[in-house]
């Protein structure tokens, strides 16, 4: 049906027909009925959709923080739907940076502490640690706020060091969940400029919001409604913008 | 296994961090340690002390010291079949003596008569009363382990001659002669002077129930002039070998029935007894008074363990989107599992050192004030208490720790 293009990068994340049940009391919400998706290396993708969509499972899903009811998920070529805990939190640790809206910071500890965690969790030597740290933080404009702690820093600043977490471990994607949702424009468009410099430096980034102006820095819009994709503007490729050439929600036809 | 190390280092520094910014928490919550690391070190130096006590009051016995007596050192059901059992009576001694010098490569050293009762002694205007009165050989120097004070023991010369020569406990020489010696003075005991020769130097009491310092010794043969009276006599039989007291007795036993003239079939009328057979009978009464005292402060160490666990459970609470932004960064089930038990584990361990620190002092402060009073603090107690704290820890963060390690991370970051 839909033309898809820049086929050439491989293929990162695969869901097939995943759907997702909850049961609130004594009822069964079904938050996501069959969705399909294919994503691949370095694509900057936004999904939408209004509160109740499903967009929040299905980032749940990306990230590794839950796994389906049913449907295959494919991270890498690997089958997340079957992993346990400790297999998923391996995966988030290597494969996965996640950048919060309300940044999650740990309040006593320094941004480098911060955003050691991860390598710590990794098994990753204190000295190679503090390196790396110091290095990713100096990538995101933090080189002079090492040993500040969040409630010495300002909300961009804080993203910042969230941002420098999530990178730290060279993750295959970067996860944001309504990352500017905190903060006001002006720094949310700098946060937004920071997430387009990522993506031009090559890293697949995944955007969850229901804000319109947002989304709109991403190459790849992905609308959920009632758990369903609505439409998807399909891939595309570096400097490509949004044509406009939308795939109709039938994920069945797509491959 | 260095990720695991990480984790640890990085847990630890999680558990400094925490109960430096919840300071009065941390210390409300470990003083329940505290009191009861408290309670559990002084029980355990008033146990040793107990036990030190015990020793203590089981030496003057001397563990290489037989003793033939009417009655054996043990609780007994027949009490009808000693009580008409023939007395033991001092002349027994010289022919013990002779047959045990008769006997090549015998067991035994010597024996001792010995013979008591309780009477009042007088000095001027001051009495002391109930004081054991002992008749006895100069040889009994040999047998007991008591030290001198001031003066002497009676010589042989002295015990042959049945002299009124007399040697006086400790408490017996406060009583009488708080301000001057004792020595060559004359107390009166049943009307009868005794010229004081000697004066024992302090034994404390026996198990705290009696003084042992109550006490006047004196030579046989002037005990049996003057105190012909109801005495128990007993006979004590010095031991050469004491890693060899079984064979010593039933040497003893065989001489005693020679003594007695027994026929082979008929069975023994006295009982030999010794310190060891004293002490198992006493044992298990010193065991049920520490595993109650071992109890009851378990009990308030269990109460300070329910206040780190509940603590501990309040943490995880607070903390559960901490907990899922962590999960969220890969740490895994056992990572999220193990900060918690440090966590729990750093209060108590806290709180032990500085529940070991009171007691030490506590300890000290007593000593001090009541010299008499048996306290034994030691570096097993030390090992003994910060083990416990860290047991304690693990105990008591277990279930939190473990609710932790469960959460479901996307309910965990969602939690408000």
């Amino acid at each position: 049906m839909g033309q898809m293009r820049q086929m050439n990068r491989p293929i990162l994340i695969e869901i097939e027909n995943i759907a997702k049940d909850y049961m609130m009391g004594e009822q069964i919400v079904h938050a996501l009925r069959g969705v399909s998706l294919q994503i691949r290396s370095n694509e900057y993708i936004a999904i939408m959709g209004p509160s109740g969509s499903g967009k929040s499972t299905l980032m749940n899903m990306l990230g590794c923080l839950d796994t389906p009811t049913s449907g295959r998920y494919e991270f890498n070529g690997r089958d997340v739907s079957a992993m346990n805990d400790d297999e998923l939190a391996a995966i988030r640790n290597r494969e996965i940076g996640f950048v919060f809206q309300t940044f999650n910071l740990l309040p006593r500890a320094d941004s480098l502490r911060n955003v050691e965690l991860p390598l710590v969790y990794a098994g990753i030597d204190p000295e190679t640690r503090r390196e790396r740290a110091a290095r990713v933080l100096q990538d995101v404009g933090l080189g002079d706020r090492l040993h500040h702690k969040p409630n010495e820093l300002s909300g961009g600043q804080r993203q910042r060091v969230a941002i420098a977490r999530a990178l730290v471990n060279d993750p295959s994607i970067i996860l944001a969940d309504e990352p500017t949702g905190n903060l006001d424009s002006k720094t949310g468009e700098e946060i937004m400029a920071l997430f387009e410099s990522l993506y031009r430096r090559g890293h697949t980034i995944i955007l969850v919001t229901h804000e319109a102006d947002i989304a709109r820095h991403a190459r790849r819009t992905v609308h959920l409604r009632d758990g369903l994709i609505e439409s998807d503007d399909g891939f595309s490729g570096i400097g490509i913008l949004p044509m406009g050439d939308r795939l109709e929600a039938d994920p069945a036809t797509r491959q | 296994m260095k990720r695991f190390a990480y984790e640890l280092s990085e847990s630890w520094k999680i558990a400094a961090a925490q109960m430096r910014s919840n300071k009065t928490r941390s210390t409300l919550t470990a003083l329940g340690v505290i009191i009861a690391i408290v309670a559990v070190t002084l029980m355990g130096t008033a146990i040793a002390g107990i036990q030190v006590g015990f020793d203590k009051s089981m030496a003057i016995f001397g563990d290489d010291v037989l003793y033939v007596s009417q009655w054996p050192w043990k609780p007994v059901d027949d009490w009808w079949n000693y009580r008409d059992r023939k007395k033991i009576k001092t002349e027994y001694a010289e022919p013990i003596n002779r047959i045990i010098s008769a006997t090549p490569n015998s067991n035994l050293v010597v024996a001792v008569p010995t013979s008591s009762l309780l009477r009042s002694v007088k000095y001027a205007d001051s009495e002391v009363s109930n004081v054991l009165i002992r008749g006895t050989v100069s040889d009994y120097i040999i047998t007991s382990t008591f030290d001198f004070q001031e003066g002497r023991f009676f010589n042989e010369l002295e015990s042959r001659a049945g002299a009124n020569v007399c040697v006086i406990g400790y408490d017996v020489a406060d009583a009488l002669f708080p301000s001057e010696s004792p020595i060559d003075k004359s107390v009166l005991i049943n009307g009868q002077p005794f010229k004081v020769i000697g004066v024992i130097s302090r034994q404390g009491t026996f198990l705290g129930l009696f003084s042992l310092d109550s006490i006047v010794v004196m030579p046989l043969l002037a005990f049996q002039k003057y105190f012909s009276a109801k005495s128990d006599s007993d006979i004590l039989v010095k031991v050469k070998d004491k890693t060899r007291l079984a064979e010593a007795r039933d040497e003893l036993t065989g001489i005693m029935r020679r003594v007695r003239g027994l026929a082979p079939e008929k069975k023994g009328d006295f009982s030999i007894n010794e310190q060891q057979a004293l002490k198992s009978t006493l044992d298990p009464i010193k065991n049920s008074i520490e595993i109650a005292g071992l109890f009851v402060t378990g009990l308030s160490l269990f109460v300070g363990a329910i206040g780190i666990m509940n603590i501990t459970f309040v943490s995880v609470k607070e903390r559960t989107r901490e907990i899922g932004t962590r999960k969220a960064l890969g740490a895994r089930r056992r990572t999220i599992l193990l900060q918690f038990l440090i966590e729990s584990t750093a209060l108590c361990l806290l709180g032990g050192f500085i529940g070991l620190t009171f007691a030490y002092a506590m300890c000290a402060g007593l000593g001090k004030a009541f010299p008499s009073f048996p306290i034994h603090f030691s570096v097993t107690l030390v090992i003994v208490s910060m083990t416990v704290s860290i047991l304690t820890g693990l105990f008591s963060g277990f279930a939190p720790a473990w609710t932790a390690s469960r959460l479901d991370p996307v309910a965990a970051l969602r939690y408000e």
